[in-house]
């Protein structure tokens, strides 16, 4: 890796505070599915991605999507750590006096690649953006963020069949399998597995990685860029409401903001959390 | 009489023939080239073409990450499916973002004839009209449709443009002083005790109803309402003023497309009579073109009638 290991777990550590603080503030925000992806997109955004904070309209960057939409309370923390934004601005999620509105938005954030926020329409453009950089001969590469839940929209299976038909390698997609959705374990509410096997099926490499091990995740990333041909879905195996004790693995914590006791007990076990990685 | 010739027709030509002048012009499809026309892009240009199978959805999201790239995007369907079934998709991948895609809905209306009810897309104008920012087109014979794609091409931001399956009586090349701009309806023939608003295959209906009245002395004004959005409001209030009293005709439902824009229009500004003819709120059925249209009132007789219901609203 280029970053080094304790470098990405303290933007991981931090980016979940700060994504507890944003939710908090504002009373409403998805923090379960947003701490099972904060590792993989601290990933991308520290070690993987071809990004310049000071240029993030670069022809030639690697592009991210957001298509799980809704995990603003990752997204937002990584690119203010990563230079797009002050972090201050952070303090005005959801309102209408800031620009970070609830769902990823491309205009008005910087760094946001794809407006997302309707579940399965952020792999389509996705598609379309690897389409583009094959069709313009240019050597970036695309990654899109899927939710596990996300996958029961039948255009993300559409989007499967179009980017195996255009032979798009410079597509990597990530899902988020934390197993949650609203109504509950993905399993009841629609079972999606065996998800390699469907995948495979679809024309697509597979890998599949420990979602909160920074090292391996890193390492998918490196080895989709090796493989030709079709693109890569990296099939990431995470907890719902990483780094929370009582927000693991409950679907509850879906879409809901702590109240003030909840928040003071998230904000310590983070907080330590944090302060472990800096004292290092 | 001029040679008939489809607006589908006029746009694949005009596409095919824009292709070399418009590098970043990429075409998608979803399984209906032959019928969209898109398939003569495809063979002058097939490496710019994607069939993306029947899946509007991802064909439109698709398109989005082409625009967010700097590609020109024209995605192609019925117009049922472009703008039916991939509704929420340009409505949240396409406008909220404003990305550069047009949206073409191909077989547009009653015309699709025999295939019936599910493929009669009534509703396009009226759906995609409700978007914030979308500008929607329906062009009436193929001369209107080159300048009209020529002038999307042009334009940067989302659209939709519908395109009619039937050959139709080419007019606007007969107009003196014709132009053509996104957002400026074309005045077809003067008039001065109403006003016919049409738009589409209807214009030429339209005309034909204009110049039989010409003959009981009523003197009708037409305008080719080529844009439903943004609406041109000036030359809307211009015939209120002058004409007194309106008819819109469209190939759509008279609830939402071009009927609504005008009244919502004048309603405000300079209320006068706008009688509404079009579809009455119902679906369609099968049946060859023509009887379909007839049975749906969708003819010249059928305006003829609303323009006498017009001119008996008209106020002293």
């Amino acid at each position: 890796m280029k970053t080094q290991l304790h470098t990405l777990e303290t933007v991981a550590a931090k980016g979940r505070l700060l994504g507890l603080d944003m939710v908090y503030q504002c009373a409403s925000g998805h923090l379960g599915g947003s701490f099972s992806a904060m590792d993989i997109l601290t990933v991308l955004y520290f070690e993987t991605m071809r990004v310049d904070p000071a240029r993030p309209d670069d022809p030639d960057r690697d592009r991210f999507v957001l298509s799980k939409g809704h995990c603003t309370p990752a997204l937002y923390p990584i690119l203010a750590q990563r230079g797009f934004f002050p972090e201050e601005d952070l303090k005005l999620f959801r309102s209408v006096d800031g620009h970070l509105s609830g769902h990823a938005e491309m205009h008005h954030v910087r760094g946001v690649d794809m407006s997302t926020g309707s579940l399965g329409q952020g792999i389509s453009a996705a598609v379309g953006m690897a389409l583009a950089g094959k069709l313009d001969q240019k050597d970036y590469r695309v990654y899109a963020l899927l939710g596990d839940g996300e996958i029961e929209e039948g255009q993300v299976w559409e989007a499967f069949m179009s980017a195996a038909k255009y032979h798009l390698d410079n597509l990597c997609a990530v899902i988020d399998v934390n197993g949650l959705q609203i109504d509950g374990k993905t399993a009841d509410v629609m079972p999606t597995e065996p998800l390699d096997k469907k995948l495979e099926a679809f024309g697509w490499h597979v890998l599949k990685v420990d979602g909160h091990d920074l090292t391996a995740v890193a390492e998918a990333f490196e080895q989709a860029k090796g493989l030709a041909g079709a693109p890569t879905m990296i099939l990431a195996k995470t907890v719902k409401g990483k780094g929370v004790s009582f927000m693991e693995n409950q679907a509850g914590w879906h879409g809901k903001a702590p109240n003030a006791e909840q928040y003071q007990a998230a904000r310590q076990e983070l907080a330590a959390a944090l302060a472990e990685k800096e004292g290092k | 009489m001029a040679e008939k010739i489809a607006t589908r027709a006029a746009y694949g030509k005009a596409l095919a023939e824009l292709a070399e002048r418009e590098p970043n012009l990429v075409v998608l499809d979803a399984d209906l080239s032959g019928s969209t026309m898109s398939k003569d892009f495809a063979a002058v240009c097939p490496d710019r073409f994607f069939d993306m199978g029947i899946a509007e959805a991802n064909m439109v999201g698709v398109a989005a990450g082409l625009a967010a790239c700097g590609k020109k995007p024209f995605v192609n369907s019925f117009a049922m499916f472009a703008a039916g079934r991939a509704w929420e998709q340009v409505r949240n991948s396409v406008a909220y973002p404003r990305l550069n895609v047009k949206v073409v809905g191909s077989h547009g209306g009653l015309s699709v004839g025999e295939d019936g009810a599910t493929h009669q897309c009534i509703e396009d104008l009226a759906i995609m009209r409700a978007i914030p920012g979308m500008t929607v087109l329906c062009p009436c014979d193929a001369h209107e449709m080159r300048a009209a794609v020529e002038a999307l091409l042009a334009y940067e931001g989302p659209a939709y443009l519908r395109l009619g399956r039937l050959a139709v009586e080419t007019v606007t090349d007969q107009v003196p002083g014709y132009s053509f701009a996104i957002g400026k309806g074309a005045l077809l023939r003067p008039g001065t005790d109403v006003t016919v608003v049409a738009v589409g295959m209807m214009v030429q209906m339209a005309l034909a109803a204009a110049e039989q009245l010409a003959g009981e002395g009523i003197s009708v004004r037409v305008i080719d309402m080529h844009t439903i959005k943004p609406l041109d409001t000036e030359i809307l209030l211009q015939a209120a003023k002058e004409t007194g009293c309106l008819v819109t005709t469209e190939e759509a439902n008279i609830v939402g497309g071009l009927g609504s824009a005008v009244t919502e229009c004048l309603s405000s500004a300079y209320p006068v009579p706008v009688v509404r003819h079009g579809v009455k709120d119902v679906f369609g059925r099968s049946g060859a073109a023509q009887k379909v249209l007839a049975a749906y009132g969708l003819t010249v007789e059928g305006i003829v009638d609303k323009v006498r219901q017009a001119i008996s609203l008209k106020r002293g």
